[in-house]
């Protein structure tokens, strides 16, 4: 296994924890790339077409590197009751990407989850999983901004 | 004035999202020697950031919607008469609080406040039975499973106490995947102890060997909070079940965002490291579940419910709630209700005291609830005198499920409603049976083509014509369920469709391709605030909005000080490609 890969090591090699593997993979590099695919698939002794298989079920891991910000707009149902279409458009007009984009400059990614858990203060959404709830155009744009500044 | 003895801030998930750390923060900072802990949940999140403070005395004052600032903390360290807090009458007399007794009044990580409070009394007294007994104790409780399916326990866990092998497995379905419901993710915030006292009853009653807790990523504190609790119940010895050789495995393995895995062969599935894809029944997992294994799967709050069943013993259980549903339900109130969190209440209330009592809710305003999220139905307002159970929310076409309850206000349109939670189960199909990928996949093809204004009136006659085929061709729970909203809608807003298909209005003025935007000169003070907002410079300097640059986000009808500017029917605000 190539070294960049070695902390898998930290797991046994149970197919039981491809998910897990899969799951540390994605915290370090922040997405699964062809290379950590080969890597998993080497630990776990499981074809990487089995891994690519598992990996693409799931709705968490990610094949494309995602921006520093990663906004992860709530869908749910008390937040979509609650408007977050409109949140999701107007996140995508502030940045210019829609879901599953990153901006140019590498700073935002946008994604749609299901659910946050964080009904009662719907509409939601996370900024690198600080949540913030009650949203609206207004402050929206003012925590936009704060990320902004802190580039 | 009574002596402080400790002061409690709320930070579960939702307290955090209304900003409870830094109320945290500044507590901290002018609490002197006072202790302060945190804790988790008392379900009045729509008070959050909640603060309790422990008096000497054994009284207690809470204090909500607590600002973040050093001059709030001091305020609640004088014991301030400002920001009070205090349950309403109406609904502290209607909730039943014996599964979340302690949520959020304890520190959920703190074992010897668990045990202080009653904590492992009941493992003890379990242990005191023969595993037989525990399995009838549970059964005389009349506990169905929690998570929607209803099962009853006590018989689950008899088939799994009947394999005679000598590795057994008991799961934990900790993957609350309903969007809208958040009572297990309480739960195990709140009061991890509880729940996993339940998992080792269970172990202990069913002979299983083995746990796992599947929880789903997205609850990093729940899965935080069950870590350390785990940790302290293995140093305490508490994982060693009486009469056995070795201490019980207990692992916790994180889902990866799949619905679909909450239903039980396809969490199976993934716990085994394969893609969550339900499996054909039988075998059945009590017969042959994980690795082959003989597997028995309750849902979190199924296992919270356990430890003060065996503590008060099954009779007492099962004389509060109704004939065929016994004991209490969390429900997660949730969408237009005033005072949305959770609420333990006895099985057999109404609805309507849900919604309007407990939820505060006004009479009138509301159109309908979801119940069950999108395996679900909506029962319309008219209907909200019907008793909840599982067996009364099925003849209306919704079930009870997990304990979600969406409510749907005056305002919302119920073919979008639909729209969006087949939006939701296409997507979440794990596609292995033809009905539920392509029938879903119809389904909301047809309903984005209804609320586009594009419907004809063959699309309602599809739509109820494939819903009960889908219901049939597919093998679990996702597909069964699938067509539910879309059925219930129809049966009881049929009217709301056909207005969509034949006249191509949306009287709730939601969907977007069936209305315009207008504004209301006479009340326009031309501030310009709705001109500088607007993504799309829709609003020319005559404070006109030109409908067909329009997106109708809402932004400029967010931001009106006089609330000049409205959604009115398709045609009626202006638009400049039609009048050139």
């Amino acid at each position: 296994m190539s070294e960049e890969f070695s902390y898998l090591n930290q797991l046994g090699s149970d197919k039981g924890d491809l998910i897990k593997g899969l799951q540390l993979v994605q915290s370090r590099e922040g997405y699964v790339s062809d290379e950590a695919i080969c890597a998993v698939s080497k630990h776990f002794s499981v074809p990487e077409a089995e891994v690519e298989g598992v990996l693409t079920f799931y709705a968490q891991f990610k094949r494309v590197k995602p921006g520093k910000y990663q906004i992860s707009v709530c869908d749910g149902t008390a937040c979509h009751i609650k408007g977050s279409t409109q949140i999701q458009a107007w996140v995508s007009a502030e940045l210019g990407i829609k879901d599953g984009e990153t901006t140019p400059d590498g700073l935002f990614s946008l994604v749609t989850v299901a659910c946050l858990g964080c009904c009662s203060l719907a509409p939601v959404l996370s900024i690198n999983g600080k949540v913030y709830g009650k949203l609206d155009r207004k402050g929206l744009t003012r925590i936009l901004n704060e990320y902004r500044k802190m580039k | 004035m009574a002596n402080i003895k400790r002061i409690k801030v709320g930070t579960a998930s939702c307290g955090l999202a209304a900003g409870s750390g830094a109320v945290l923060e500044a507590v901290k900072r002018n609490a002197g020697n006072i202790p302060v802990v945190e804790v988790g949940c008392i379900g009045h999140c729509y008070a959050e950031p909640i603060v309790e403070v422990e008096c000497e005395d054994g009284s207690s004052i809470f204090y909500s919607r607590v600002a973040g600032t050093d001059d709030a903390a001091r305020k609640i360290i004088a014991l301030s008469d400002e920001g009070r807090f205090s349950i309403p009458e109406k609904r502290a007399s209607l909730e039943k609080n014996i599964v979340t007794r302690l949520a959020g009044r304890i520190n959920p990580v703190d074992l010897a406040e668990y045990r202080a409070n009653g904590g492992f009394e009941a493992l003890k007294r379990a242990f005191s039975m023969k595993p037989e007994d525990v399995v009838e104790e549970v059964k005389k409780g009349g506990l169905r499973g929690r998570g929607g399916g209803g099962f009853p326990t006590g018989m689950k866990w008899s088939f799994l106490a009947a394999k005679k092998v000598p590795e057994k497995v008991l799961i934990c379905n900790a993957d609350e995947g309903d969007p809208g419901a958040f009572m297990d993710r309480s739960m195990m915030e709140s009061v991890p102890y509880q729940v996993l006292e339940g998992m080792l009853i269970g172990a202990y009653a069913t002979g299983a060997t083995k746990i796992f807790i599947y929880c789903r990523a997205e609850y990093p504190l729940a899965i935080k909070h069950l870590t350390l609790a785990i940790e302290e119940m293995k140093k305490a010895g508490l994982d060693q079940l009486a009469g056995r050789e070795k201490p019980l495995e207990i692992t916790i393995k994180e889902g990866a965002g799949a619905f679909v895995c909450g239903e039980e062969t396809a969490m199976i599935n993934s716990l085994e490291g394969h893609r969550g894809t339900p499996r054909f029944r039988p075998p059945f997992p009590t017969d042959s579940g994980w690795n082959g294994l003989p597997t028995a799967i309750n849902n979190v709050e199924t296992f919270a419910n356990i430890p003060p069943l065996i503590a008060m013993g099954g009779e007492a259980f099962a004389s509060v709630g109704t004939e065929k549903s016994k004991g209490t339900k969390i429900f997660a109130l949730a969408g237009d209700v005033k005072n949305p969190g959770l609420t333990e209440v006895p099985m057999g209330i109404t609805l309507a005291e849900i919604v309007y009592d407990i939820g505060g809710a006004e009479k009138g305003s509301v159109k309908a609830v979801q119940t069950g999220g999108p395996s679900g139905g909506c029962i319309p307002a008219e209907h909200f005198d019907v008793k909840i159970d599982y067996d009364s929310l099925k003849e209306l076409g919704a079930i009870m499920g997990s304990g979600g309850l969406i409510v749907i206000g005056k305002n919302r349109c119920m073919v979008e409603t639909a729209r969006y939670f087949l939006s939701f189960t296409h997507r979440e199909s794990c596609g292995k049976c033809t009905f539920c990928r392509v029938g879903t996949t119809r389904m909301y093809e047809t309903l984005e083509r209804i609320v586009a204004g594009n419907g004809t009136e063959e699309d309602i006659a599809f739509l109820e014509d494939l819903g009960p085929k889908i219901r049939k061709g597919s093998l679990c729970g996702l597909g069964q369920t699938a067509p539910n909203p879309v059925l219930s809608t129809l049966r009881f807003f049929r009217n709301e469709y056909e207005a969509h298909v034949k006249d191509h209005v949306c009287d709730a003025m939601e969907c977007r391709a069936l209305v315009d935007v207008k504004l209301n000169t006479d009340k326009c003070i031309h501030c310009g605030l709705c001109i500088r907002t607007c993504p799309v410079s829709a609003i020319g300097p005559d404070f006109k909005v030109d409908n067909a640059k329009c997106t109708r986000c809402n932004s400029c009808i967010e931001v009106c000080p006089k609330k000049a500017i409205s959604r009115v029917r398709k045609g009626e605000g202006f638009n400049s490609s039609i009048s050139k």
